[in-house]
């Protein structure tokens, strides 16, 4: 396990892959990974395609962990927007209307045989039924 | 087969209005000059679609899914209605209607995105311009928390690093600077990359400002830079005729939020007692901005209008759709042309999912997976004209290239027929 | 629909009615001769009639205007009021939202008001929020004394390509006249400077803020454009500045033919003496006898009103300055190729020097210049105070008594040093109706406008107050009161207003010059001017176009050129 400073954001996958449809198999590709530094990643003991599990005080989440092209960037981890990155998100907005989606705290174990959940089961574990 | 000049690209705020469209047969068979995303959007636009009304997941007529909605927006007494910013200003400003006359919440998503932004610049002004500008004079170019390599992928070769404008004529007649917790591809193709440890953009930002100011700082490191960086950098600024400061999420969303855009403001501000210098904020959805501008000339403010008084209350953080949710205060939603169950916090998403939803738009998402009332809409910008505004505030006309699927019509269409219902049901 | 005036004290200088006891008839929407008996009555006895309010210059409408609604939520809180069935929820106090900004002008009695600034780039944004003003009758003029290609055009020499780029601007964008914002200083802000005399050189452009003026001055009598060019000076905000002024009205003095060909506007913003804050005087003196003495210019007061305010102009250096000088926050916003933008919230207060002395200036500007069909009301709204102060100001002309109680009260150096106290002029009410309604339509050269004669739109207001028996001198506060809250206000024929409540709401017309321009000489400057806007700006030539569909309720006004 390691510690990180977890933030969110644009990339020109999710931008595309987002066009592609929310449900489509190129989005949760692009969208359900965790973008890390390759020292990080050594430190974790995880190569570029596994998955990895991310923790904050808010939420957890499987997504794919994948060197960052980014780097460096050690101890800082990315996730594109999307739900996989909201789930980890704290939702008081310190009286502006904005949720912390950058700079949280967080926590990364390897999780090589624990399952990806795609947006329909995601949804299903964030409101506790069906939708 | 024809082809359509000059389209305006409906993706980012950044509205390149240079796309080439070719059309075959009512649909769009090839796209020039758009970037990748630009290229998907246009191409790929029926992939997922919804072609059907719903009800509880039941497919129904245009009109039970209006009628319902209707009763919906009618009994409902603080009814939210959130989204906005990937659909026309005239679409906006019929919503802005519904919410008056339901005397609900009307937020759009600037207030997961740039809503510190405004917040900042209420709180200390803004000293900015309209992307041309910067185009044709700008020698010096700062992206701070801002990566438009990805999210505005021609920004830099049309407004600003590689641009080609009349006193600047392109990328080697300018200083490019980046400011970023990653070393990002945009500040791979920077001449000085600034790497700022997370959360400390507003200790930056204001010892950049003293520098300008004092020419010296006490302190040895800020932010993770030493002083002596900080007060080259200052020097830098100072020097350039003219300098432009594009931000983005890394200043709206780490920690001082609203608080970092003060700081950037005031140092912008400062910078011009020496030269000229402005700030233009990244804007994400290609219409976010449209929808500050027409809330802000309807109710006198550009996000966060809450209505249940019968006028506009403007209250951030308090009336601001994550908040009202979260709190758990509003008892029906109509969303329209945006996916927040896809960005927001867990705890607001369960909130709404409790809730009946009403959604708009063309798309299948993970909020008409909760919505109890789905109406597919035309995809604006290619299936449906109207206005947006750009990053800049500079308005442009989106065109209709192709008919939308039989039986499909517009958000403006749609909500215009929803608030004539509501007119004659709520007097 | 046809609508029967009767029994009111008729003030319409156009026709020269002064207080007459008459019937107004309206059919369609006109004034017409007269009406069958099934005409609804409006029993306007011992009331006042005049036609509806002509606004010449205010911020009403656009980018700037709606920045600074942006930049103000604490403009907006207080001042409130719910939606009704007929009228949309009200807000803001400075910087209302449009629909506002409608009902009232609408309860004072207006019904045509003409956006002072837009810049072309932005103008689609001016229509967008002129669509959402209700109730009036609108226009915008177009700021063009700072584009890049005008400046192209006039510093080569080449006055026949950029009559015809400004021709087809106004078609292009459903604009009315040409608005001229500190000539070559606006250009040098782009980078951080400014000019400082109308002889200074616009580098790289090779033309001084001068030979922009005159260009602009021949230009506009080239399209025979209804309106003379409106102007805001060089130096504006700056003591001393009256001086520039009057060289500015001077500098087209030779190219004027009897008729006006220069609109100076909000001149109390140009109009100051003395070279630093400290010795400010009024130059109204000065001004007034230059206008008394040259019947080419026009201009309007920019009257201040103590209070709230919030700047807002294209003139992007002095709003850096005036930031300076406040502290207060401050939002620029230049336009690529064309010009800039600055707001900063202010509070005019009496006790303040400066302020006092501005007080002072435009009421002696309105007081010493001698024709009214010259000098026209304004606060330059909101930069000097808001529309919703027109009342007040009409009283303070119509009242020595209402002056001197002010005058009483606002800081004691200022008044010394005042030549207002001295001023026993009264305006009547016929001057009034003159300066408001009758000699601004004939500025804009608006022929169905701010007059009742037959064929006239029937824009009409009535104010319940009795001229015959009222002395305005000593009863001012009852005149104020009638003005406030017009008794009918009455707008293409239909009851828009009664008894200061807004009982009827639509949308007015947007007008706008269509100038015919030779169609070989349109070709060759487009085809320039296209070139041009690839490397000028960032939008293409096609999308800069607005469609007329694009307007709610577009009314093109088509005009022949002397091209």
């Amino acid at each position: 396990m390691i510690k990180v400073i977890l933030i969110t954001g644009r990339s020109l996958n999710q931008g595309v892959s987002k066009e592609l449809g929310k449900f489509s198999k190129e989005y949760m590709e692009k969208v359900a990974v965790c973008e890390l530094d390759p020292e990080d990643l050594k430190l974790l003991g995880v190569s570029s395609g596994q998955n990895v599990k991310v923790k904050t005080k808010y939420g957890e989440v499987v997504v794919k962990a994948t060197e960052s092209t980014q780097a460096p960037h050690k101890g800082i981890a990315f996730i594109p927007y999307g739900p996989w990155a909201s789930i980890l998100m704290p939702s008081a907005t310190e009286s502006t209307g904005m949720p912390s989606l950058k700079g949280i705290e967080a926590t990364i174990e390897p999780a090589k045989d624990e399952e990806i959940l795609d947006p329909e089961k995601l949804i299903k574990m964030v409101v506790g039924r069906e939708p | 087969m024809k082809t359509v000049r000059n389209v305006v690209c409906p993706f980012c705020g950044s509205l390149c209005d240079d796309i080439e469209v070719d059309i075959e047969d009512n649909r769009v068979v090839k796209v020039r000059k758009g970037c990748a995303i630009s290229a998907t959007k246009f191409t790929k636009y029926n992939e997922e679609r919804i072609y059907k009304p719903r009800i509880d997941g039941r497919e129904v007529s245009l009109e039970e899914a209006i009628n319902e909605a209707v009763e919906i927006l009618a009994n409902a007494k603080y009814p939210a209605l959130y989204g906005w910013s990937c659909t026309s200003t005239e679409a906006i400003n019929i919503g802005i209607e519904i919410a008056e006359l339901v005397g609900g919440v009307m937020d759009n998503t600037a207030s997961v995105c740039h809503g510190p932004t405004i917040l900042g610049e209420q709180d200390a002004g803004i000293s900015t311009c309209t992307l041309g500008q910067v185009k044709n004079r700008a020698e010096l170019i700062i992206y701070w928390g801002c990566n438009p390599a990805h999210a505005h992928p021609r920004h830099m070769a049309r407004y600003s690093a590689a641009s080609r404008g009349r006193f600047v004529k392109g990328r080697k007649e300018r200083t490019v600077i980046v400011v970023d917790v990653r070393k990002t591809h945009t500040a791979k193709t920077a001449d000085i990359f600034i790497q700022i440890k997370p959360n400390s953009d507003f200790e930056l930002l204001t010892a950049l400002r003293w520098a300008v100011k004092n020419g010296e700082l006490e302190q040895e490191e800020i932010a993770g830079i030493p002083a002596e960086k900080i007060e080259e950098l200052a020097d830098m600024l100072i020097s350039c005729r003219f300098g432009a400061l594009f931000f983005g999420l890394g200043l709206t969303m780490s920690a001082g939020k609203a608080r970092n855009i003060e700081a950037a403001v005031n140092l912008v501000r400062e910078l011009n007692n020496y030269t000229k210098f402005v700030m233009v904020p990244m804007r994400g959805h290609f219409n976010v901005t449209g929808a500050n501008e027409v809330m802000a000339w309807a109710t006198g403010f550009p996000f966060a209008v809450d209505f249940s008084r019968g006028y506009p209350f403007y209250n951030p953080g308090d009336t601001t759709f994550v908040d009202v949710l979260t709190r758990g205060d509003c008892d029906a939603a109509l969303i329209v042309a945006s996916d927040p169950v896809s960005g927001f916090p867990a705890e607001a998403i369960r909130n709404l999912a409790k809730i009946p939803v009403i959604t708009l738009d063309p798309h299948e998402t993970l909020t008409t997976m909760i919505s109890k009332v789905v109406i597919p809409t035309a995809v604006v910008g290619i299936e449906a004209e109207g206005s947006a505004y750009r990053m800049d505030a500079v308005p442009l006309r989106l065109k209709k290239l192709v008919e939308p699927p039989p039986g499909i019509l517009s958000d403006e269409e749609v909500l215009k027929m929803i608030l004539k219902k509501l007119k004659e049901r709520v007097k | 629909m046809e609508l029967l005036i009767k029994n009111g004290y008729v003030y319409d200088p156009i026709n020269e009615i002064n207080g007459e006891k008459m019937d107004i008839a309206v059919k369609d929407g006109k004034i017409v001769e007269s009406v069958s008996s099934d005409a609804k009555v409006i029993d306007a006895t011992n009331m006042l009639v005049m036609p509806g309010g002509v606004d010449i210059h205010s911020h009403i409408a656009g980018s700037k205007v709606n920045s600074g609604r942006i930049l103000r939520p604490e403009d907006h809180y207080k001042d409130v009021k719910p939606r009704t069935a007929i009228t949309r929820a009200e807000v803001g106090h400075t910087v209302p939202s449009t629909y506002t900004i409608g009902y009232r002008y609408a309860r004072l009695g207006y019904t045509t008001v003409i956006e002072a600034a837009s810049p072309p780039l932005k103008t689609r944004h001016t229509h967008e929020e002129l669509n959402d003003i209700p109730l009036i009758d609108k226009s915008c003029y177009l700021v063009l004394d700072n584009n890049w290609i005008v400046l192209d055009y006039l510093s080569q020499g080449e006055i026949d390509k950029c009559a015809a780029f400004i021709g087809w601007i106004f078609k292009a964008l459903k604009g009315y006249a040409i608005k001229i914002v500190n000539p070559g200083g606006v250009e040098l802000w782009g980078w951080g400077k400014n000019v400082e005399s109308l002889d200074d050189q616009v580098p790289p452009f090779d033309i001084t803020p001068r030979e922009i003026i005159r260009g602009l001055c021949k230009i506009n009598k080239m399209l025979n454009l209804p309106h003379t060019i409106h102007l805001h000076t060089n130096n504006l905000g700056k003591p001393g500045n009256y001086r520039t002024t009057i060289e500015t009205m001077d500098t087209v003095s030779d190219l004027a033919d009897g008729k006006p060909n220069i609109h100076i506007t909000h001149v109390q913003f140009c109009g100051y003496g003395g070279d630093s804050w400290i010795t400010l005087r009024s130059g109204a003196p000065e001004i007034a006898k230059y206008v008394n003495n040259h019947n080419h210019v026009t201009i309007d007061l920019g009257q201040v009103v103590f209070g709230d305010a919030t700047t807002m102009t294209g003139d992007g250096p002095f709003q850096f300055i005036l930031q300076n000088l406040t502290g207060n926050k401050w939002k620029n916003a230049d336009v690529e190729a064309e010009g800039s933008a600055g707001i900063v919230p202010y509070k005019y207060k009496r006790k303040n020097f400066v302020n006092a002395v501005q007080w002072t200036i435009g009421l002696e500007l309105a007081l010493l210049i001698k024709d009214p069909w010259r000098v026209f009301l304004t606060t330059d709204h909101p930069n000097a105070g808001t529309f919703m102060k027109y009342p007040r100001v009409i009283t303070w002309l119509m009242s020595k008594v209402a002056r001197e109680k002010v005058l009483n009260k606002i800081n004691k150096r200022a008044k010394k040093r005042s030549t207002l106290p001295s001023i026993d002029r009264e305006y009547t009410f016929y001057e009034i109706a003159i300066i408001t309604r009758a000699a601004t339509a004939k500025a804009l050269n608006l022929a169905n406008k701010g007059h009742l004669g037959v064929g006239a739109d029937a824009d009409i207001a009535i104010y319940n107050i009795n001229p015959m028996e009222i002395d305005p001198s000593k009863e001012y506060k009852k005149v104020r009161r009638a003005l406030k809250r017009a008794a009918y206000t009455i707008k293409g024929g239909e009851i828009i207003v009664k008894d200061g409540e807004i009982v009827k709401s639509f949308i007015g017309e947007t007008f706008w010059v269509k100038p015919a321009i030779p169609e070989d000489l349109e070709k060759d400057m487009l085809r320039e001017v296209s070139e041009k806007f690839k490397e000028y700006y960032t939008v293409s030539l096609e999308n800069y176009i607005i469609g007329e569909n694009e307007l709610a309720s577009s009314k093109p006004i088509a005009v022949k050129t002397n091209l």
